[in-house]
């Protein structure tokens, strides 16, 4: 950490790199399923992957949680206006998959794992631009 | 259009008094553009809505396109650049830049990602069936990748370092650093988007 140009002056928790490990553990199971779909894919491995995407997610959270100091006005200011952006993009891909009949355990998953990512990418903004304020 | 002062690099270290920058006035999401991408997501709905061959690879080929264009002409012409103007030429030009590409890059990477999905099942390209499906894994893989780089470590500088430059006092400090990760980034994104067009050629051709 640098302190000497004022950045940085809270020990904040590795939130950028937790939150793009949770982002890839989801990603890898949005690839696994979009590989097999529409044909028969076994859901094992993709729960498992966003099973831990969600945990790192939530284990992210709570460790900002417990910082003093934080932001936290700033964060949600930008949080929640990220949230709407990318809760549309999710959407939108959530529609395609509806479009071409997806149902069942696939589709649970993959709107698991688009609300992970829509919930990931503002927390990952949100901290970038908090840490700073 | 107004403008605001940003301290230069040494004021901030105590390096004596600030010498003070000009800023323009900037919206972080500029919001005359967000009909725009109204009409582009609409345009999208439609076009899925429809599913026939024309209006699919149409917005997948135009977003596809625009989404490597931007990314290896930032990566590999605008950045370098950007990396040598002083601080004022830096700081007007990521005023004017930076909110467009706010709106631009979630757009673009949401109509071709989505009109993509739809065209390959239209064709019948996203089958296990599809002799070159491994090509198409690969591609899923490469926008994987660019994902985890881009919304991870891209869009967040890019959000912060325009908030930092919308504060009465701006830390240069702090845009200096998000400005190297945004450059970096982007020019990772880049490389990666020769990955795509190889795919993506090879797709076209069979």
């Amino acid at each position: 950490m640098s302190e000497r140009d004022g950045v940085d002056a809270v020990r904040l928790p590795p939130v950028t790199q937790l939150g793009m490990l949770s982002l890839g553990l989801v990603l890898v199971a949005g690839v696994y399923l979009s590989a097999h779909l529409p044909e028969h894919v076994s859901l094992g491995p993709a729960v498992a992957l966003l099973a831990a995407s969600a945990l790192v997610l939530a284990g992210n959270v709570l460790a900002l949680a417990r910082v003093h100091g934080f932001a936290w006005g700033r964060f949600l200011q930008v949080a929640r206006w990220a949230l709407l952006a990318y809760a549309i993009v999710a959407g939108m891909i959530e529609y395609v998959f509806l479009r071409n009949h997806t149902s069942g355990g696939p589709l649970v998953v993959l709107t698991l794992s688009l609300v992970v990512f829509a919930v990931n990418v503002p927390v990952l903004i949100a901290f970038t631009v908090a840490r700073y304020d | 259009m107004a403008h605001a002062a940003v301290s230069a690099p040494g004021a901030a270290i105590g390096e004596g008094p600030p010498a003070a920058l000009e800023r323009p006035d900037f919206q972080i999401v500029p919001r005359a553009g967000l009909p725009i991408v109204a009409l582009v997501l609409a345009l999208l709905i439609a076009g899925i809505a429809v599913n026939e061959l024309w209006p699919l690879e149409f917005l997948h080929v135009v977003g596809g396109a625009a989404w490597t264009v931007i990314d290896l002409f930032l990566g590999f012409v605008l950045g370098p650049i950007m990396g040598k103007l002083s601080i004022p030429a830096r700081i007007e030009f990521t005023t004017r830049l930076m909110p467009k590409m706010v709106l631009i890059m979630p757009t673009v990477v949401t109509v071709t990602l989505a009109a993509g999905w739809q065209l390959s099942t239209h064709l019948g390209t996203n089958l296990t069936s599809y002799s070159l499906h491994g090509w198409v894994v690969a591609s899923f893989i490469v926008v994987a990748v660019m994902a985890v780089i881009a919304l991870g470590l891209l869009e967040p500088a890019n959000i912060a370092v325009l908030t930092e430059l919308k504060k009465p006092q701006p830390n240069p400090a702090v845009i200096e650093r998000l400005m190297k990760r945004f450059i970096y980034t982007a020019g990772a994104t880049g490389l990666m988007q020769i990955a795509t067009l190889v795919i993506m050629t090879k797709l076209a051709s069979g």
